[in-house]
């Protein structure tokens, strides 16, 4: 059996008892939502805890609220995959992002896993999701305990990949989260969630806990997710991209595409934003613009399928995300 | 000090499990999955161990109804005790009714979907979850709904009959299996 290290157990009732408990812990404390990404990493040993702060009994972090057309819907962290895949309000006013909640692993992490923990899944790598004899074996890699990238052995950083399918798309669309801290609460967007670093690849603080999701208002925009992987049953993306169009008429108001799988973070297609904002809509104009995603997906040898082939996929990707909000 | 030295095992405590409409009281180590506790603690090894990281599907059951993977379903947040009930639990061995087999049974049998039978408790729990929430699903909801058990025998294409087989008999239907399915075409 492959089993878990052991831990002291918290099950706080409120948010603001979860993070005081946190911060009373220690450096080694963490909390846990679904836990189908940290029991895993935990039973390979790659991440740890003295303390497992569990969520599961926080009410007040379940739940979907609010209008979407009126700009106020917010989902409590602890809401699962599930239940936001099968909410007739989100997915009537927010369609594109029950898409990627849907391609979201296998049904059966989906009944398990929460939108909170899907935005800070931790990021992945080929010599890094492994058991603790296969990592022993080469030695390990800097983001568990060892000195050396294995994907870029001269590399003061690392490489781990942004690996959520929810990320691109709510950063995409302009989300925003609420995070608490002992100090109190923030707000920021999803863009701003995360950083361009293996290990540290979060702006949330350690002792913050990301409470609630809240989604734009629905309307006079439109969005896609597209997603690579191997199988269609459960993979996690090796290239998903999250596209968000804003229509004046016959000409592209503004835009966003993030790009997820390629690098530490969801990567901005910036070349192919400027390309695309103020102009008329042609099928012309959108594939030249997604050809320019092309340098910016810096893909590298540490996730399924080869990186040439997904780094080619990006811009037929782009331009198919962006196709389906344009209505190409 | 390496930064995975791990404390030493801490004391069993008492929890109550809900497991198959049975109430059982046991003493199981905090840090144990319910995976553990249904075969390690209650004996109850038709639930079977696979992947363990939530990849196969093989340890599926049923909490409060919803099919979840018990190797990453801490025993700790099922289990009864001072602060709440027990939540219900469905494991392989409740789905039969006494020495009757449960259809999802009696298909999987008679129409192969079952081979080693290593994946077949967590499909047929899956399964069971899909046929009450919709009791005549198309191939393509099953297909779905069935996208996270992974067999390596079957091919899948028995077991889609099998579940089809099934709901037409928890329908009241009197549905044999098709000829080219038992004798191939």
């Amino acid at each position: 059996m492959l089993r878990l290290p052991t831990f002291r157990y918290h099950r706080p009732r409120t948010a603001a008892e979860a993070v005081r408990i946190l911060a009373e812990s220690g450096p080694k404390a963490r909390f846990v939502a679904g836990g189908t990404d940290l029991y895993p990493n935990m039973k390979r040993r790659h991440q740890s805890a003295e303390h497992l702060i569990s969520l599961a009994r926080v009410e007040e972090l379940r739940g979907i609220d609010g209008d979407g057309p009126a700009g106020t819907c917010t989902i409590g962290a602890m809401t699962t995959l599930r239940e936001i895949e099968r909410d007739p309000r989100i997915g009537a006013w927010y369609p594109a992002f029950v898409q990627a909640v849907a391609s979201v692993s296998s049904p059966l992490l989906r009944n398990m896993g929460t939108i909170g923990g899907n935005l800070l899944l931790d990021t992945r790598c080929n010599y890094y999701n492994q058991t603790e004899e296969w990592r022993a074996s080469i030695d390990f890699c800097m983001k568990e305990r060892g000195p050396i990238c294995w994907v870029a052995p001269g590399s003061p950083r690392c490489y781990a990949v942004q690996s959520s399918d929810t990320v691109p798309l709510l950063c995409a669309i302009g989300a925003e989260v609420t995070l608490l801290s002992p100090g109190g609460e923030r707000r920021v967007a999803v863009d701003d969630l995360y950083r361009d670093d293996g290990i540290a690849y979060l702006t949330k603080r350690p002792d913050e806990l990301l409470t609630r999701v809240h989604l734009p208002a629905s309307g006079a925009w439109s969005a896609a997710y597209h997603k690579l992987r191997r199988r269609g049953s459960i993979d996690f993306p090796v290239l998903g991209v999250g596209a968000w169009v804003a229509r004046d008429g016959e000409r592209i108001a503004d835009v966003r595409v993030r790009i997820g799988g390629v690098g530490s973070m969801p990567i901005h297609a910036t070349e192919t934003e400027a390309m695309l904002r103020g102009q008329p809509v042609t099928e012309e104009l959108v594939r030249a613009a997604a050809e320019l995603s092309f340098k910016p997906a810096r893909t590298m040898d540490n996730t399924d399928s080869e990186v040439p082939y997904r780094k080619k996929m990006a811009p037929i990707f782009v331009r198919r995300a962006l196709s389906e909000c344009l209505g190409l | 000090m390496s930064p995975h030295s791990e404390s030493p095992t801490p004391a069993k405590q008492l929890g109550v499990f809900h497991v198959n409409g049975e109430t059982h009281e046991v003493a199981f180590a905090p840090h144990h999955t319910l995976l553990e506790v249904l075969r390690e603690d209650l004996g109850l090894t038709g639930t079977t161990h696979g992947c363990e990281l939530g990849e196969c599907g093989t340890c599926t059951v049923l909490v409060d109804g919803t099919p979840v993977l018990s190797c990453l379903t801490l025993a700790l947040e099922v289990a009864g005790g001072a602060d709440g009930d027990p939540r219900p639990i469905e494991t392989i061995e409740g789905l039969a009714d006494g020495p009757n087999l449960h259809p999802l049974q009696d298909a999987f049998a008679d129409l192969g979907a079952s081979q080693c039978g290593y994946c077949s408790s967590g499909f047929m729990l899956t399964a069971n979850a899909l046929l009450r929430d919709d009791p005549a699903p198309d191939r393509a909801k099953i297909r779905t709904a069935l996208a996270g058990n992974i067999c390596r025998c079957t091919g899948y294409v028995k077991i889609f009959e099998a579940v089809e087989l099934a709901a037409a008999r928890l329908r009241g239907e009197a549905r044999q299996p098709a000829r080219e399915t038992l004798y191939g075409s």
